[in-house]
């Protein structure tokens, strides 16, 4: 009985082995996943089983997520990768809600934003898009605290849902502050406004005004006292981090820069360990070289391919027509370096 | 072919330098047109494509594996010859040209794909990429003009040894892929001590890795998986890697050796504009009238013409842009080759035979080597 197992695993891996040996130069998942896409092994995907209109501008994705996933922590975020036009999109997004076999994020539509309104214009069930396993910080310790904040502003509201929907019954005492132009835009209002034991504030922005520190201060008197969460636009944040009295503050941030899509820029050469100041009008390619940095490289005009690295995050020029290509950290776009040049700073995986 | 800078009737003399610089500012606006195009359908296509093929290479195998009965190998044959073919021209070649890059998808990306074929993807992707489609058909530049082992061109020196290129070209067609392995290897030049010795070695081993790979594969894993029809499931996939090779070998030929494709000098690229660049990739490269089928079958290298002027472009691209490209050839007074599969094919190998004899064999070709101004001479008059 003792040896079942390992003689089991042994049939299995000779089985992977002859797979193997049969499907190169490709890999045997290559021909699976024309069967099926979301299996366990194959990349993580998952596949849309609805889309719920919440708002105007915003809607909740359910999504079913092939059998490799290994499930997330309330508060999280997933960064899903979709084709749009053909192009392959990635975008991080909160968790709001997860039942057994589903997972659900909520998207806001933002002006030109190419995702977030394909997402709630446009997908429909029975898409499969890409999947990254669930990542970030921004959850509720194993000890609940006893007096927990949450300050929120727009789609920032999306993380917070998740936890209070997942563990709202462990805390006792809770007080949430959520800002959003108008009530109309408040992202799950009838439900955030019939939580059991929270303290809702609502401010409607566009009458109300934005938030400020002292009005937050008189909102909650004893904000000192809690554990705080934070989720919204970079501005609130900042004005947060930077005013709070002591270090029981969370944010959470989708955007940790804003990309400068101007001439030039710092680039930095990450594993190079080489960061140079770069002009809007040189090559990458000639930059990295010039740097000392060893950069793979073809025929330099754009043809061959052969000068391809990812570009971690940071904004670059296409040379020949002037397109902007961004990426955001965890994107890894791969571009060429012999016809891009930095709109920003940009940091090069080599 | 004699470069075209040393012809009594070049035929580019009557073109202005401001003319090639129109030239190639028409053809930036046909690049832009099919890039501003680009989307949905265009992934779809290709993903398609990839999946018959392997649906197809999957299907035709598990027909091979019953092999012993005559239908299921002829169905399983052509049906694994045309898997490979697909594999090799519509996907590989095109997915390692960045065609697909775009996409953004990394698994149907120029610098993760892998293909089914005895020379590894780097190494294929430098000396066709780098150095076939940036020299095309410069005298002395571009490898691919004989492949170092045939005189394809007037301008290329005559000695004894090519008497024997009909029989070269002939064997080449047959084991192609190692052909191609070979001519990637650059074993010509490491034997003449001018390429580094461990990157050398480095490479045969790359080589060496896929050989066997494919080897076990065709010729060991799947006819044993045969059990009883395991000798005619090896014959078949020795079929199927023949067919590919003859086929390959002939599309690839009528690429750039059909009679009326020009070659060009050494310093003639000195200095070369953009335009000028176009210009030579008009006039390097043949095309091959026919059908869809025909199209999909050569990976659309049947338009070589479209494929040289814009490598990157997606595949699927090339006939919707080619009648725009050949309207450009009329315009400037410029040869569009172009011709039916036979005809191309029976041009290029007639003069695989006719340059395996000293020029002033053949009376016409004694004529053309007059020497002309080339090209940078004109310009600079």
């Amino acid at each position: 009985m003792t040896t079942a197992a390992p003689v089991r695993r042994t049939l299995r891996s000779r089985v992977a082995q002859l797979a193997e040996l049969v499907a190169t130069p490709l890999v045997p998942n290559d021909y699976v996943d024309l069967l099926d896409p979301l299996r366990n092994g194959s990349d993580l995907r998952a596949r849309i089983v609805a889309v719920l209109p919440e708002t105007r501008d915003a809607a909740t994705l359910v999504l079913r997520p092939g059998r490799g996933w290994r499930g997330h922590v309330p508060g999280q975020y997933v960064r899903i990768g979709v084709d749009i036009d053909g192009v392959r999109q990635w975008r991080a997004y909160s968790v709001t809600a997860s039942t057994a076999t589903t997972v659900s994020i909520t998207v806001k539509a933002i002006p030109d934003g190419v995702v977030s309104n394909h997402l709630v214009r446009t997908a429909t069930p029975g898409i499969v898009v890409q999947l990254d396993q669930a990542a970030g910080g921004f959850v509720l310790p194993a000890a609940r605290p006893g007096k927990a904040l949450f300050v929120t502003a727009g789609s920032g509201i999306t993380p917070v849902m998740g936890m209070l929907r997942a563990s709202l019954a462990e805390l006792t005492d809770v007080v949430w502050v959520h800002s959003a132009p108008t009530a109309d835009d408040v992202i799950f209002a009838a439900e955030i406004r019939a939580l059991p034991g929270v303290r809702l504030v609502e401010k409607h922005t566009d009458s109300d005004g934005m938030l400020s520190t002292d009005e937050l201060l008189a909102l909650v008197p004893d904000l000192a006292e809690r554990e705080a969460w934070a989720c919204g636009p970079a501005g609130m944040l900042d004005a947060l981090e930077g005013w709070w009295p002591n270090d029981l503050l969370h944010t959470e941030r989708f955007r940790p820069s804003v990309l400068v899509t101007g001439e030039g820029g710092t680039v930095s050469f990450a594993r190079s360990g080489v960061s140079v100041q770069v002009e809007g009008a040189t090559p990458l390619l000639d930059a990295g070289e010039a740097a000392g940095v060893l950069m793979p490289s073809g025929c330099r005009m754009g043809i061959c391919f052969g000068c391809v690295l990812p570009l971690r995050e940071g904004a670059v020029r296409d040379l020949r027509t002037g397109d902007i290509t961004t990426a955001a950290v965890g994107d890894g776009v791969l571009i060429q370096t012999c016809v891009s040049a930095a709109a920003g700073p940009c940091d090069l995986d080599v | 072919m004699t470069a075209i800078q040393k012809k009594p009737d070049n035929a580019i003399a009557h073109l202005s330098p401001a003319d090639i610089e129109e030239l190639g500012r028409s053809l930036d606006a046909i690049r832009e047109q099919v890039i501003g195009a680009r989307g949905a359908d265009d992934a779809s296509y290709i993903r398609k494509v990839i999946d018959v093929q392997r649906s197809l290479e999957l299907g035709s195998r598990a027909v091979l594996l019953f092999s012993l009965f005559p239908p299921a190998w002829l169905a399983g044959t052509a049906g694994l010859s045309i898997a490979k073919i697909l594999e090799n021209m519509e996907i590989g070649h095109n997915v390692m040209h960045g065609q697909w890059d775009w996409m953004r998808d990394p698994k149907i990306h120029s610098t993760t794909w892998e293909w089914d074929n005895a020379t590894p993807s780097d190494m294929w992707k430098h000396s066709h990429n780098e150095l076939h489609h940036a020299y095309t058909n410069v005298l002395g530049k571009d490898n691919d003009l004989g492949y170092g082992i045939m005189r394809v061109d007037e301008d290329q020196k005559w000695s004894p040894f090519y008497l024997g290129q009909p029989v070269y070209n002939f064997l080449n067609m047959l084991l192609f892929q190692y052909g191609i392995a070979a001519y990637d290897l650059e074993i010509g030049k490491y034997l003449k001590g001018r390429k580094d010795k461990p990157a050398f070695k480095r490479q045969v081993r790359g080589v060496l890795g896929k050989i066997k790979k494919q080897v076990t594969r065709d010729y060991l894993v799947h006819p044993l998986l045969s059990g009883p029809s395991a000798l005619t499931t090896l014959g078949a996939n020795v079929t199927a890697n023949l067919v590919r090779n003859i086929w390959t070998h002939s599309v690839i030929m009528c690429g750039h050796f059909p009679e009326g494709v020009e070659t060009f000098t050494k310093t003639s690229i000195d200095g070369e504009t953009r335009g000028e660049w176009y210009l030579r990739q008009m006039l390097g490269a043949a095309n091959i009238s026919g059908g869809p089928a025909l199209h999909m079958m050569t990976g659309n290298l049947s338009y070589q013409i479209e494929h040289h002027l814009f490598p990157d472009l997606p595949s699927n691209r090339y006939a919707e842009i080619a009648p725009q490209v050949e309207a450009l050839f009329d315009t400037y007074g410029l040869n569009y080759v172009t011709g039916s599969f036979p005809k191309q094919l029976l041009s290029a190998w007639h003069k695989v035979f006719r340059l395996a004899l000293p020029n002033d064999v053949m009376t016409q070709a004694a004529a053309t080597v007059t020497e002309l101004p080339d090209i940078a001479g004109r310009k600079a008059a």
